[in-house]
């Protein structure tokens, strides 16, 4: 397959926090609809890469970031990038379900109402089709106006992904978005995750292997901060080329 | 492990260290008792003021007592100048005090991570909080009533309990904003939200519940203080003429006219105030056990 285009491209990323160097070197490429995953150890880096995607590292005191991360060829951390744009169009879903104490209705509405959308009608059409685009609105239309808190875990994850969805993102960064729940409610994500490939460019942060083998196209295996191989995610479970991916997949460590 | 499936048997006869029937250990009721002795001496002793207080104190209220100022022509002797002043100054303290102090906790907990600055202005705040009343009327008195020439007035008194407060309020807030999830921050930075926009529609709402506790116990203290505001506000009793004009005025509140009372041996009139302010500072409480209750069920309900 070589339809793959570049939808975000780094380079010589390197990121440190204090004296310790989380990130060294990357350079890596997400392609358009397509799901990229990020495997490996506690602690390897690849939610500190996720996160200087949308540049939510800058709020962590004491950081230091060189190399570039082109979006669309824009480099993202150019002094003229405004996050609020930048953050609109890569969306980002958290480890733990956080939806805010507020109606269902509101926290889906929250991000279009950042930007400017004040029109009633508009906003529903708006939450309608996020929600649905979540894989959630079957389930809670009846009750827009109650607390996001009274959704099970499984579904309050469904809602900060339509959440998310409600700005119009053009990427979506999960960070293992699945680590919280029960087997079916990963289920449904995963199973999303395949229908919002078709719109948006993925990346997931996952501990779990077998999920990336199952939704992702590509994988990269990170270890102490360095990527050690990003190939086809076929490629990489099958044919590893470096022995420590190697090592990893097949359970020697990690 | 052996794989036999014998079935288990209690074999009475075995028993050499039986569970039933250990010593009473005399140490632990004889501790029980003290501390029940100690919660019971407590609750008396607060029942008992309360009871003296009201047994002496209702008698004296009627209509008059509450609805008169005190007039030697009249021959009548009310508080009602005394509650419009408690209203004023507790009103115009929380105006002043409560954007400074929410603004400061803002300050201290979202933009002012970490650092020594931080740490010198949350020392300086608990020590503030601790510093006795008087010194806050002395320093009142010579700054807003001398320096900046207010006088003796609503105002003079309502800038220092404004400092007095401010403590009370930026800290409660604080520890109200702490308590707010790291999860709503980045979830609404996340979409896009400024931090502004994150602090005005995530934090605030959900910090509420204790931003109110917090203004509802200044109120408390408010309505309690007598020592900084001798010197300042004043021991005025007559009725506002004009709404705003009274701010420049004397004003005593309860407090005051409670120890004006006790000076002139007028002990009668004395607990009929103490009975108001007593029901009123129960009735403070009783508002801010409510309001929390009520905010906490409101965010927790589905």
């Amino acid at each position: 397959m070589n339809t793959n285009t570049i939808k975000i491209s780094t380079s010589q990323l390197n990121l440190y926090y204090g004296t310790n160097h989380a990130l060294k070197d990357v350079n890596m490429e997400l392609y358009t609809n397509k799901i990229t995953a990020f495997i490996g150890p506690s602690g390897c880096g690849k939610s500190t890469y996720l996160k200087t995607l949308n540049r939510m590292n800058d709020l962590i005191p004491g950081v230091k970031i060189e190399g570039e991360v082109l979006l669309d060829g824009e480099n993202i951390y150019d002094s003229r990038v405004d996050t609020t744009l930048l953050r609109k169009k890569i969306g980002m879903v958290f480890q733990q379900p956080n939806p805010f104490p507020m109606s269902i209705y509101d926290n889906v509405a929250y991000g279009p109402r950042i930007h400017g959308i004040k029109n009633k009608s508009e906003l529903d059409d708006i939450v309608e089709k996020s929600l649905k685009g979540a894989a959630l609105w079957e389930e809670v239309s009846g009750r827009l106006k109650k607390s996001a808190l009274g959704l099970s875990g499984g579904q309050q994850q469904r809602l900060c992904i339509a959440r998310a969805l409600a700005v119009e993102p053009e990427v979506l960064l999960m960070d293992e978005p699945t680590s919280a729940l029960d087997p079916i409610s990963t289920l449904k994500i995963e199973d999303l995750m395949d229908e919002l490939k078709e719109k948006y460019t993925v990346a997931i942060v996952t501990h779990n292997m077998q999920q990336a083998t199952r939704i992702a196209d590509h994988t990269a295996f990170f270890l102490v901060g360095e990527v050690v191989e990003y190939a086809p995610t076929t490629e990489l479970f099958t044919a590893p080329k470096d022995s420590r991916t190697e090592d990893y997949i097949t359970g020697r460590f990690g | 492990m052996t794989n036999d499936l014998t079935i288990p048997v209690h074999r009475d006869s075995i028993i050499v260290n039986s569970i039933y029937n250990g010593k009473k250990r005399v140490s632990d009721s004889l501790l029980i008792i003290l501390i029940y002795l100690c919660a019971l001496i407590s609750i008396f002793i607060l029942m008992g003021i309360m009871g003296y207080v009201f047994v002496r104190g209702v008698p004296q209220i009627n209509v008059s007592f509450l609805t008169t100022v005190p007039s030697t022509i009249k021959g009548t002797f009310g508080i009602l100048g005394n509650i419009v002043n408690t209203l004023y100054v507790v009103a115009i303290t929380l105006v002043i005090a409560t954007p400074l102090g929410v603004g400061s906790a803002i300050y201290l907990n979202e933009y002012a991570k970490g650092g020594k600055v931080v740490r010198i202005i949350e020392f300086t705040t608990e020590t503030l909080s601790g510093i006795p009343s008087i010194i806050f009327g002395l320093f009142g008195y010579v700054f807003f009533g001398t320096t900046l020439g207010l006088g003796y007035s609503i105002l003079t008194g309502a800038l220092t309990l404004s400092i007095m407060v401010l403590p009370l309020i930026t800290r409660t807030t604080q520890e109200a904003l702490k308590t707010v999830p790291e999860s709503y921050r980045s979830g609404a930075l996340g979409i896009g939200a400024t931090k502004w926009y994150m602090i005005r529609t995530i934090l605030l709402p959900s910090a509420m519940p204790g931003i109110v506790t917090g203004i509802i116990l200044a109120i408390g203290r408010i309505v309690g203080e007598s020592a900084a505001l001798l010197f300042t506000a004043g021991s005025g009793y007559i009725l506002p003429k004009s709404f705003l004009g009274k701010i420049f005025e004397s004003g005593g509140t309860l407090t005051i006219q409670l120890y004006l009372c006790m000076q002139k041996a007028k002990y009668d009139e004395a607990f009929g105030i103490a009975v108001v302010l007593l029901v009123i500072v129960l009735a403070i409480n009783g508002l801010a056990k409510y309001l929390s209750h009520k905010f906490n069920t409101e965010a927790k309900e589905s």
